[in-house]
């Protein structure tokens, strides 16, 4: 069962055949096959313990216990739920940490900026809220200027009103930057407001996928949208009220 | 939202909120319901009478047992042979201050501590790093100091003597071993507490091994570090009263022993004040320090 039915001349970002990884004899990941294309924003959805989350450490590069094919850009980006700044290191510093060279604040700042949060370059990340934090990281990840940015649900932990904004400022820097994203989360609204395609998990495989040709930025009044957001809810076992 | 007002209302006896009371509401074939016994809430009072700020209130205890010790001393109830007045111990501490032994005493005994410290520091930053960052290591090393720490060090004097005579070195040996062991349990902790999630953050932003130990590992230790540094700091001074026990020809300990020989009980306390005062005078540099290393710590509020 192969969803690579992005049919585009340019390789495929991300390629992956016939994965498999195993916890203790336990498959979470059985045979799966993904490809994303350059540009292309792809979310992926499914329950919790269903293998996304997994797929997305693979794809990074922290998993490596697997077998079958996986092929990535070697330029990779992480944002994690949490953002995982190293407390003892002002912010700046954090966005700049592991680039070869000098840590270049005037970089970190331009990054810093783009997020909205330049000001906040010299503090400690003890005094940031949860998504002046998570905006940082965001910063960290595409200060790298990756061809591939992974989402490891970097908007599970906000508020409904700052992940909102949140959402919106991924949306535009991903318009901006032109990589290809993956966004795993559990939020079907989330999947459909920013991706190309929407893929579900299941069963350690990708049960399904939708393609979300709707303009943006998009309205969830759009009957097109609520008509996905059933199917997707369907999809995922939970029967949508509308 | 409103909810949560009406239920504030309703305990603040000073605002009472607006609303009817339940009883008119009810439906009418309720059963009516008699009002159960009630009673007032009290505000709490502040007590009368005599109220001492907590500093003074805090300082009562030893200034009482100083003044005891003054008291009966004075009336001869404790000869000067079991204990000194503590009149004649600021005495002999001024005497001995003027005519150079006390500040000859610190310096030989601080000379002890500094070299003692600085081995067993390097030798316990060396085997925590090795332990800490290695499998292997962590297999040779951990399970061996482990097995050390479980020796009272006090106890290897004799051994000491045996192997390094009964000059600087036995002294120096002791401080070192006293150091090493905490300093060592500390930082190794520290560096194993890290948190993982971290480090994993510091993989996808491409650090390399030594990346990871210097932007993530080391300064991850550091809290655990620094407290090792301060039972380090404790354990050498007492390490030192040990081993200027052996044979010592100059430092407080030799004051002391000296001191013992000829019953001068005031002598005696001035050496312990002044390992107390330097004891907390080390203390104090490490809570100086930390303020500095650490004011990215969420629990630390001035920066």
């Amino acid at each position: 069962m192969t969803i690579s039915d992005t049919l585009t001349a340019a390789p495929a970002a991300v390629s992956v055949k016939d994965l498999i990884r195993e916890f203790d004899g336990r498959v979470v990941i059985g045979g799966l096959d993904l490809e994303i294309a350059p540009g292309e924003f792809v979310a992926l959805l499914g329950h919790s313990g269903c293998g996304k989350s997994t797929l997305l450490r693979i794809l990074a590069g922290l998993d490596t216990q697997i077998s079958g094919d996986v092929t990535v850009p070697r330029r990779r980006a992480v944002a994690f739920q949490s953002p995982r700044l190293m407390p003892w290191k002002r912010v700046w510093r954090n966005v700049v940490l592991g680039l070869p060279g000098r840590p270049d604040r005037e970089r970190a700042i331009r990054y810093l900026d783009e997020v909205g949060i330049a000001a906040r370059a010299g503090a400690w990340p003890k005094t940031l809220s949860g998504g002046e934090a998570q905006r940082v990281s965001l910063a960290r990840a595409l200060v790298r200027e990756p061809d591939l940015l992974l989402l490891d649900e970097p908007f599970g932990a906000l508020d409904a009103l700052t992940r909102v904004k949140a959402q919106q400022l991924v949306a535009d820097l991903w318009q901006r930057h032109g990589c290809s994203v993956l966004l795993v989360t559990h939020d079907v609204e989330e999947a459909l407001r920013l991706a190309d395609r929407v893929l579900v998990m299941r069963d350690g495989v990708i049960a399904h996928a939708s393609h979300v040709e709707l303009p943006r930025p998009r309205k969830i009044t759009d009957p097109r949208f609520v008509e996905l957001r059933a199917n997707l809810l369907a999809e995922l076992g939970v029967e949508s009220t509308h | 939202m409103s909810g949560i007002e009406i239920t504030a209302n309703a305990l603040d006896p000073v605002h009472p909120a607006p609303v009817a009371p339940r009883a008119e509401a009810a439906p009418k074939d309720r059963p009516a319901r008699t009002t159960g016994d009630l009673v007032k809430i009290r505000p709490a009072r502040q007590r009368r009478g005599l109220r001492l700020p907590r500093p003074i209130r805090r300082a009562l205890g030893p200034v009482l047992l100083l003044l005891g010790w003054y008291v009966a001393s004075a009336t001869g109830v404790l000869s000067a042979n079991t204990l000194a007045s503590p009149t004649d111990v600021l005495n002999q501490g001024w005497q001995l201050i003027k005519n150079g032994q006390l500040p000859s005493a610190i310096y030989a005994s601080s000379q002890r501590v500094v070299i003692g410290f600085a081995i067993g520091a390097s030798i316990a930053v060396v085997l925590a790093l090795v332990a800490g960052l290695f499998r292997l290591g962590e297999d040779l090393v951990d399970a061996t100091v482990g097995m050390i720490r479980t020796i009272p060090w006090v106890g290897l004097i004799p051994l000491f003597i045996i192997w390094f005579g009964i000059d600087e070195a036995p002294k120096i040996a002791l401080v070192a071993l006293g150091v090493a062991i905490p300093l060592y349990f500390n930082l190794y902790g520290g560096i194993r507490s890290v948190d993982p999630q971290l480090v994993e953050a510091g993989t996808t932003l491409g650090l390399g091994r030594w990346g990871q130990v210097r932007h993530i590992i080391l300064p991850g230790a550091l809290p655990g570090a620094l407290v090792g540094l301060r039972y380090a700091l404790g354990s050498a001074w007492l390490a030192l009263v040990f081993g200027e026990q052996i044979n010592a020809t100059n430092g407080i300990g030799y004051l002391m022993n000296n001191a013992e020989e000829f019953f001068q009980t005031d002598v005696i306390v001035v050496c312990l004040v002044t390992y107390a005062i330097l004891g907390l005078l080390c203390d104090l540099i490490v809570r100086i320090l930390s303020r500095f290393l650490l004011a990215w710590r969420p629990s630390f509020e001035g920066t």
